[in-house]
């Protein structure tokens, strides 16, 4: 990936949840590392793992029915598994902080988000009363929300969506995480306020050198704003690489196929590409590679339907784990 | 736009619900949803309606389908007025006319079985029933890419895109002629995207369908549409052919809302307009044109006067209401 140095590296983690239908391995084998001041991205459809594989890392996942079951997750080389609650709850909001999808329901309704903003501060910092106020008028003003004196009064209500995910992205900021993990961050909002959210993060970034863990379904807020990308399908990495190489030449036919049926701006009106199927459920992962059932290659070939391919490096730093690469990229080239 | 062929034709279409307030509910404004609307749709076209939420594109769909009352403005539908219409013929005419909804997962009834909720309207428009409903609820499934199998089951068994699929079904039911798509792909995930998209062309051409695509995805509308209309605020503010509209946007804000659109493409450097500001309240929309406070182009006379929708770029099918743009 880059030479940047390793802010967070996750190592073989494995997260399950005990359900009584029976157990739902969410997370399987996956690892990762995000570099320092850098964006990488996570792509996949609902239910990948993306975000358990988030909420992990802040040790948020609910227990029952969820656990870690394995694997490191080393944050300045040191393994945030191993933390006691008090250590963990340092960690959080003042290196590691966390915007979600939803800005409608992750603001208290019954507090002004002057007073949710300024509970952040003081949790976190050695700040209180007015001078955890003036951050709080500050941060709001960096996120570029006019007359924020006045705002921080206001309930979440009287704010639209996008003023909400600005209000959340502020409460995240005003501790100066080094890693902001956004969830979905701009999906509930329209495109002229995505765009709006999306450049405040990249400027946020480069101003105070933060890296970005962005999870998303969208291919093409990917395109425009990650470094480095990873393609989860069914609880498992499936391809690893710059995000350049991620859309030049996408090696896993899973990825390929998420490429080929995105309708695109500019290109009439031609028949979409489909990827035949729809996403399994974990508790009846098929057997072998995951992907086979639907896959164009390797739907009848014995390899892929009874052994499950690991990941392998096929380029410098593109990683996929699919029997087929080879065969595949032969065939590019001839 | 044509006149001839035109299946749907809607004529300064408004809508406004009432804002009231205190013990005695009195009316004390509107929020003008709807505020002038007038567009046609040619005989087994695809016509595209983009915007962004809050903008009256459901709205729009909900009053050409009558489920919300107009406050004044003409819908004819094959000549007839819909909403002048009895009762008794509105329910004749309900069977060329049909939705599919946004959400595949609060649409369907979960009490009900599959056969149940693709053959309700066959029993309540006494089309078909017993042995001949069963066969033809085996039809639709079968039409929409399921089994006949899957007739007994509840919705709570099936996925997101299978689900979308039985909506699909149920509003093909009655054999329409017009369908009114509300965001139909929005709500699932991007591989079952495209099979959706593609199954409402399949049908499309098989059956002569014509449909009003309801989104806020400029991508998928254009390739979907023949035709997109672009609403801000309850107004129309753009109407052209699909590819001409795409390649020639005449409007600032259909300019500005192409160029937000994130591109899979990470080499393309691309000249982004960001527009300050959110769409304002339609309780009380700016003076003027409604897209002056937000618009880079805007001068004195966008303050004072609403443009009307005029043709633009030398062509008459393509109309966009702006004073700067030629």
């Amino acid at each position: 990936m880059s030479e940047n140095g390793v802010l967070l590296s996750i190592q073989d983690l494995q997260v399950t949840f005990f359900t009584e239908a029976g157990e739902v391995r969410a997370v399987q084998n996956v690892s990762y590392d995000i570099p320092q001041g850098k964006t990488l991205a996570v792509v996949g459809e609902s239910g990948c793992g993306k975000s358990v594989t988030a909420l992990a890392m802040l040790r948020l996942i609910p227990k029952p029915p969820g656990k870690i079951v394995g694997g490191e997750i080393l944050f300045r080389g040191k393994n945030l598994l191993h933390l006691s609650e008090r250590e963990m709850r340092h960690i959080r909001g003042n290196e590691i902080a966390m915007i979600f999808q939803e800005p409608m329901t992750s603001l208290n309704p019954v507090y002004t988000v002057g007073e949710q903003i300024v509970e952040a501060i003081e949790l976190h910092q050695n700040l209180h009363g007015k001078a955890a106020w003036d951050l709080a008028i500050n941060v709001l003003r960096q996120v570029g929300i006019a007359e924020p004196a006045q705002r921080v009064k206001e309930y979440p209500h009287q704010m639209s969506g996008g003023m909400r995910q600005r209000v959340m992205i502020a409460m995240a900021l005003s501790c100066d995480p080094s890693l902001l993990i956004a969830d979905e961050p701009t999906t509930a909002l329209d495109v002229t306020i995505q765009a709006q959210i999306l450049e405040l993060l990249k400027d946020l970034q480069h101003r105070k050198n933060m890296s970005v863990l962005l999870i998303t379904h969208d291919l093409g807020v990917v395109a425009e704003n990650a470094d480095d990308v990873v393609v989860m399908y069914a609880s498992k990495i499936v391809e690893k690489a710059t995000v350049h190489d991620i859309f030049a030449r996408p090696l896993h036919p899973y990825t390929q196929g998420l490429l080929r049926s995105l309708p695109k701006l500019g290109e009439g009106q031609q028949r979409l590409e489909v990827i035949p199927g729809s996403v399994p459920d974990p508790l009846h992962f098929p057997t072998g590679c995951k992907f086979h059932p639907r896959c164009p290659h390797g739907c009848n070939d014995r390899q892929c339907q009874s052994r499950e391919p690991q990941l392998e490096q096929y380029e410098s730093g593109h990683v996929a784990a699919c029997w087929k690469v080879r065969e595949l990229m032969e065939k590019r080239t001839s | 736009m044509t006149t001839n062929g035109d299946i749907l034709t809607v004529r300064n279409l408004k809508t406004h619900f009432p804002i009231r307030k205190g013990v005695f509910a009195r009316t004390v404004g509107y929020v003008k949803a709807v505020d002038g609307v007038s567009f046609s749709i040619p005989r087994g076209k695809t016509v595209g309606l983009v915007g962004e939420s809050g903008c009256g594109k459901t709205t729009v769909g909900r009053t050409i389908l009558r489920l919300i009352p107009a406050t004044s403005g003409q819908v004819r539908f094959d000549g007839e007025d819909v909403f002048g219409v009895s009762a008794e013929e509105m329910r004749c005419l309900r069977r060329d006319m049909q939705l599919i909804f946004q959400d595949p997962y609060g649409s369907l009834n979960p009490r009900m079985t599959v056969e149940s909720i693709v053959g309700e309207a066959l029993t309540v428009h006494k089309i078909a029933f017993g042995a001949e409903r069963r066969e033809r609820v085996a039809d639709l499934l079968c039409k929409v890419g399921l089994s006949s199998d899957h007739m007994g089951r509840y919705p709570h068994e099936f996925s997101g895109g299978q689900r979308q699929r039985i909506g699909i079904a149920r509003a093909l039911a009655l054999h329409p002629r017009f369908i009114v798509c509300d965001e139909p792909v929005s709500a699932l995930d991007v591989s079952i995207q495209s099979q959706i998209v593609n199954l409402l062309q399949d049908l499309q051409d098989e059956m002569g369908l014509t449909y009003l695509f309801i989104a806020h995805d400029l991508a998928v509308v254009e390739h979907i549409s023949d035709w997109v209309a672009v609403m801000y605020l309850g107004k129309l503010v753009e109407y052209a052919q699909a590819d001409v509209l795409y390649a020639q946007p005449r409007h600032p804000y259909t300019m500005a809302l192409m160029s937000a659109i994130p591109q899979p493409n990470p080499v393309r450097a691309k000249q982004r307009i960001v527009l300050r500001g959110e769409v304002p309240s339609p309780v009380n929309p700016p003076g003027g044109c409604p897209f002056h406070p937000r618009c880079q182009m805007a001068v004195e006379r966008c303050k004072q006067e609403m443009p009307p929708l005029e043709p633009k770029g030398g062509k008459n099918d393509h109309v966009a209401s702006c004073w700067v743009t030629k």
